[in-house]
């Protein structure tokens, strides 16, 4: 297998709606990438493409819409997505791309327009619950994580407001982010916890907002990645592994699926003792219990620990293991596939020292990055090193 | 409209991107197209849920059971995903169980608010498999008194008023002393 670098990366702005098209905001990420890389279009062997549910632009099949924008045409080109697992599976399919030898320099694009639908991009999602047992009654997305959050709140004994905590650390982790939708410096526990409940155990503070916004990466052989830098990061692990559909046959409480791809990641990475290896993690945050509840499928922690960590400001941008310094989904904003800006691109920025406000201090040579989707079943993981 | 290319110092440098919010639409400060999808659809249930649709339209749960994983499974399916082989038999389940996780809902299917909260959450089935269940609605109870692992009951729709469907169970409720 060749080793694979990431020499550039590139994000919009990130907002409830933007004016700019699904294509636009490919090219507009896609271009600050290249430009970050000095890679052209000419340059590049093949495109990836990740965008989550068709449902959200009502256009079928919206890969071939999108292809224009992420400097695809007359090149292999593919689009895949597993829901909010596709903002790590995309640069995964690019990381199968260069280490199998076919292509030496790929581009990822995630691109994600949920402001399109109406009247609310939950709306769309109505469509991915199982059409025979689920849909007669009437679902909401939120119901899952809701049913998530209290199966795993009540198995470890957790109060809430350890878990408002995550919410606080990444929505002020974002005030440093160009792109971010909710950064907030001076938001409390108690701004959580007095929020509207939209679906109990989950309150509007809690949740990420949906977005519209676009990110993208350039990767590259070893080889190829020395003409364009000196200091280029590497992707050596990455995993990913799901879950069976029926979601009310298995203990929500640890999302074993995380943990098999996690150790699927580390492995190829070689790291024996992620607790002790891994420098800063940035796991899926579409909600703050998510933060912990991927902790600790992660591996770096024990199960139920997560939230002793956060509370004793382990996971803060200056503490042993910071976690979400890009502000996370909760900060950053939430369109699914492109937050591939902040689970990748972030990893890339901090690596190389490139992450400015949001620096952590510590000199970081090993982060893990990953995303969740599907229902409650999917876990993609990747790690990158410096050097 | 507020197109924003704020810099900052590290990477990304900037943001491109304008900026919509809900004002400039009602002003109509942008222009869009719209389009409202006219389609329906017909699933087939397969011999599995149709089955179970069946068994539910006469007042009763099934399940089906795998030898090899010795499971007994519900929803039920023609085939085990862990095995990989063809399940085994038919096997009648209670109609009561255990709730094994919820959530107190204000919001509707398309994320609008409501006043009075639907209850909603797993129930494991009893005579099936520990954790082996489906979602379903509660009533008869207080939110608050709503707790996971407490014993609930199905609540069934007259003969008359079922159609083969999940809702042919109205609810589950508490389960008291003396219920079967
Ligand atoms: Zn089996």
């Amino acid at each position: 297998m060749n080793r694979v670098a990431v020499i550039g990366g590139g994000m919009t702005l990130f907002r409830r709606r933007l004016l700019e098209t699904g294509k636009e905001l490919s090219f507009l990420a896609a271009k600050m990438a290249m430009e970050d890389s000095g890679i052209e279009k000419k340059d590049l062997d093949m495109v990836v493409m990740g965008s989550a549910p068709d449902a959200f632009d009502g256009i079928h099949m919206k890969g071939e819409n999108l292809l224009d924008g992420a400097a695809a045409t007359n090149k292999p080109y593919v689009r895949l997505f597993n829901g909010g697992g596709t903002g790590v599976f995309a640069p995964i399919a690019g990381w199968w791309h260069v280490a199998s030898g076919v292509a030496d320099t790929v581009l990822v694009v995630c691109e994600e327009k949920m402001s399109s639908c109406f009247p609310h991009p939950q709306t769309a999602f109505q469509h991915i619950w199982d059409p025979i047992l689920d849909r007669p009654l009437h679902p909401n997305l939120v119901w899952l994580f809701a049913m998530e959050m209290n199966r795993y709140m009540t198995m470890h004994n957790i109060k809430k407001e350890d878990i408002a905590l995550v919410a606080v650390k990444n929505k002020r982790n974002a005030v440093g982010h160009p792109s971010a939708q909710l950064p907030d410096e001076k938001i409390t526990v108690e701004d959580v916890l007095n929020s509207e409940i939209m679906a109990w155990p989950v309150q509007r503070l809690d949740i990420s907002p949906p977005s519209d916004g676009a990110s993208a990466l350039i990767l590259c052989s070893e080889d190829r990645a020395k003409q364009y830098t000196d200091d280029p990061i590497f992707i050596d692990g990455v995993g990913w592994n799901i879950d069976s559909t029926m979601w009310t046959n298995r203990d929500l409480y640890f999302p074993r699926y995380v943990a098999n791809a996690a150790k699927m990641a580390y492995k190829m990475a070689d790291i024996h003792d992620p607790k002790k290896e891994i420098d800063f993690a940035e796991p899926y945050d579409p909600f703050d219990y998510k933060e912990l509840h991927h902790l600790e499928g992660l591996l770096l922690c024990d199960k139920g620990e997560a939230p002793i960590l956060t509370r004793e400001g382990v996971t803060q941008r200056d503490g042993k293991l910071p976690v979400c310094p890009s502000g996370g989904l909760l900060g950053v904003g939430n369109p699914i596939a492109a937050t591939m800006g902040q689970k990748v691109c972030e990893l890339y920025w901090q690596l190389s020292g490139k992450a400015g406000k949001r620096q952590i201090p510590t000199d970081p040579q090993v982060g893990v990055g990953q995303a969740w989707g599907d229902i409650m079943q999917m876990g993609t993981v990747i790690v990158m090193r410096r050097g | 409209m507020m197109t924003i290319k704020s810099k900052t110092e590290g990477y990304p440098r900037y943001a491109p991107g304008t900026h919509v919010s809900g004002r400039d639409i009602s002003n109509k400060n942008v222009t869009y197209s719209w389009w409202e999808p006219e389609v329906q659809y017909s699933w087939s249930l397969g011999p599995a849920y149709g089955r179970f649709l069946q068994e539910l339209k006469k007042g009763k749960i099934i399940g089906r059971s795998c030898k090899k994983c010795e499971r007994v499974i519900v929803p039920p399916r023609m085939f085990c995903e862990y095995c990989y082989r063809s399940t085994d038999e038919w096997i009648y389940l209670k109609d009561t169980g255990k709730v094994e996780t919820f959530s107190i809902s204000y919001l509707d299917p398309n994320a609008r608010r409501i006043k009075e909260p639907i209850l909603i959450g797993v129930i494991s089935i009893d005579g099936a498999s520990p954790m082996h269940g489906f979602m379903h609605y509660f009533n008869d109870m207080k939110p608050e008194d709503l707790k996971i692992g407490m014993k609930v009951k199905a609540v069934w729709k007259s003969e008359k008023e079922r159609t083969g469907s999940i809702t042919d169970i109205k609810y589950f409720k508490p389960m008291n002393e003396g219920d079967k």
